[in-house]
């Protein structure tokens, strides 16, 4: 029998209220997907397409309007606010900017004591050790206990803000674009932390980002993101080799090849970005000639093993033309 | 916006140097008092009206009272209302502020509401009218002065609460697990402290001469104490005999209240309230 995943997302949903007469933004619609221990889950898509929203339900910072979220066999939606609380030590946030998620008159050493505080990790006289063992955890230097985060640059404010995300070990991390803040030499140390961290203390991470290339070298497995559905899920490298859903194919062409003259033949031949409906018509059958309404099944299709692509959001015009043969070449 | 330590201007420096040492000579003479007068502010002698001469440096009042004495005592009973009152007041509204900023909805919109309604009477009426209602005595007097001054307190917390609850480092410390209670008190309430004490000291100079206003009509603290606000009254016919008795606690009012606001003004630069 196959272990029960540490997370296990089903039918998502996030409807966001409607303000000031606009329409109520469904931003996210059902999604669902599972994460296994120590397996990084990469969530990508473009600004809008509901990642950070999904990431911030599945930790239940937004209460998700539909759906349901299990952390290690525990329903997360429905939980009273006291144990969702208790919960938190299981399941931590890194945020995208470590310039803001640092409470800045706060030491780094108060910054790290306050989850052991609030979770009672460790007893109050192991505080110190404790904070002084995270910070060498991430590669700094102990004695910056008594600084303040406006003393650090940006790498070094978010090995503080990955710190306080491990200071209880937790099983689950969501990363929301952690580092997209960052310049590119200090992406790529967090990366090799974040890989590091996970070898060394079994993590499971959400990793959110729209960066293609990060997330390639964390994340086993990707999901792609489109107008708050999954549109396809699979394995990373699979999905990369072999992309299925258009909107996957239209996000790997956009990444450049760094060879100028592969990169420029490459424009040449790569075809105007195909037109993603955003809102479409049931069409029957689908793109995969099949006809939901008649079997009733969701729009969700195994094109390969542990690899499924919707039949939401294909142009018109190309519906049911690539199967799987769509790689880039 | 929070990578240079906020540099005081060298006038915002002046400022809050002068009202510092303003505000060294108010609290001296508050606490001090009753041991720094040369007579006792009661202590009457035949010399009505008498000018300033060297046992009464600045003359006597109308039954031949000391009037530096009464001054000095006065000053004290007038101070210790205004900080009491705008203690009060600050408390209530922090209190208020967080919870109706912090909160939100429908908590927000009651609190509000209800300030509102308080905010919407003249000071003087209402202080007025609750101390014609509660009866002229000193705790009175200070509750009254505390519920004119708390919905600016409290409007002035929660407007910065509102934006600095939606800052990324407190939907960190929710995702941590921090109670909501320490999330209010910890992570947003300290970084709204700057415009408090601003005006909080603007607060003190308006209590001030609220509080003389009340007492120069007669609702202050009753006869016998001396008082800035009730000496200018009893003064006030005599006032072309003997000008000091009014312009003394004239100059002890504006002096009081220029201290805040020098000091408030000194704040503001030093604290850099505003370019946030």
């Amino acid at each position: 029998m196959i272990e029960e995943p540490l997370l296990s997302v089903r039918d998502l949903r996030v409807t966001f209220p409607p303000r000031r007469g606009r329409p109520a933004v469904r931003a996210v619609e059902g999604v669902s997907f599972d994460l296994r221990r120590g397996e990084t889950l990469g969530l990508v898509g473009e600004s809008g397409s509901g990642k950070t929203t999904t990431g911030r339900a599945v930790l239940q910072l937004q209460r998700p309007s539909a759906g349901s979220v299990r952390l290690l066999g525990r329903e997360l939606t429905d939980m009273a606010s006291g144990d969702l609380r208790a919960m938190r030590r299981h399941m931590q946030f890194v945020l995208q900017n470590p310039y803001t998620s640092l409470h800045p008159r706060m030491t780094v050493g108060q910054i790290l004591s306050e989850p052991l505080a609030v979770h009672r990790a460790v007893p109050p006289n192991r505080r110190a050790e404790r904070v002084a063992e995270l910070l060498s955890l991430v590669h700094l230097d102990p004695k910056v206990v008594d600084r303040y985060p406006h003393e650090f640059s940006g790498g070094q404010r978010q090995r503080i803000v990955i710190a306080r995300a491990l200071a209880v070990n937790p099983d689950l991390v969501v990363c929301d674009e952690p580092v997209s803040a960052l310049d590119v030499r200090t992406q790529a140390q967090i990366v090799q932390l974040l890989s590091e961290l996970q070898d060394k203390l079994g993590l499971s991470y959400l990793f959110i980002a729209h960066d293609l290339a990060i997330v390639r070298s964390l994340a086993h497995r990707l999901a792609v993101m489109f107008g708050g559905r999954i549109v396809e899920l699979g394995d990373a490298d699979r999905i990369y080799e072999t992309p299925v859903h258009p909107y996957t194919q239209s996000l790997l062409d956009a990444v450049p090849i760094p060879d100028p003259a592969l990169q420029r033949a490459r424009l040449a031949r790569v075809a105007p970005e195909p037109h993603i409906p955003r809102h479409e018509a049931d069409l029957s059958p689908c793109c995969f000639g099949e006809d939901h309404r008649a079997t009733g099944r969701p729009r969700w299709h195994e094109v390969g093993p542990g690899h499924h692509v919707s039949c939401h959001f294909w142009p018109t015009a190309q519906a049911g033309a690539d199967g799987a043969n769509a790689g880039q070449g | 916006m929070n990578d240079a330590a906020p540099r005081p201007g060298a006038r915002g420096r002046l400022l809050l140097t002068i009202g510092l040492v303003m505000l060294a000579v108010l609290v001296a003479v508050m606490v001090l008092g009753p041991s720094l007068a040369p007579y006792s502010p009661s202590r009457t002698t035949p010399d009505s009206l008498a000018g300033p001469t060297a046992q009464h440096w600045l003359g006597t009042d109308s039954i031949g009272r000391d009037l530096l004495s009464r001054l000095i005592v006065g000053g004290r009973s007038t101070l210790l209302i205004t900080f009491a009152s705008v203690a009060l007041a600050l408390c209530a509204g922090l209190v208020l502020g967080l919870a109706s900023g912090y909160l939100g909805g429908r908590v927000d919109l009651v609190v509000m509401r209800l300030l509102d309604v308080i905010f919407a009477f003249p000071v003087f009426l209402l202080a007025i009218a609750v101390v014609a209602a509660l009866g002229p005595t000193v705790p009175n007097l200070i509750l009254t002065i505390a519920i004119v001054y708390t919905p600016t307190l409290a409007r002035v917390v929660r407007a910065p609460v509102l934006s600095v609850k939606r800052w990324d480092h407190v939907e960190a410390a929710r995702s941590v697990g921090v109670r909501e209670f320490d999330i209010a008190t910890r992570h947003v309430l300290p970084l709204v402290v700057s415009p408090i004490i601003v005006q909080t000291s603007l607060t003190l100079a308006n209590t001030i001469f609220t509080v003389t206003a009340l007492s120069f009509l007669g609702l202050g603290p009753p006869p016998p104490d001396p008082n800035w606000g009730s000496m200018l009254a009893e003064a006030r016919q005599f006032m072309e005999l003997a000008p000091l008795t009014v312009i003394g606690p004239a100059i002890a009012i504006v002096f009081a209240s220029l201290t805040f606001i020098v000091l408030a003004n000194g704040l503001r630069e030093a604290l850099d309230v505003g370019s946030r």
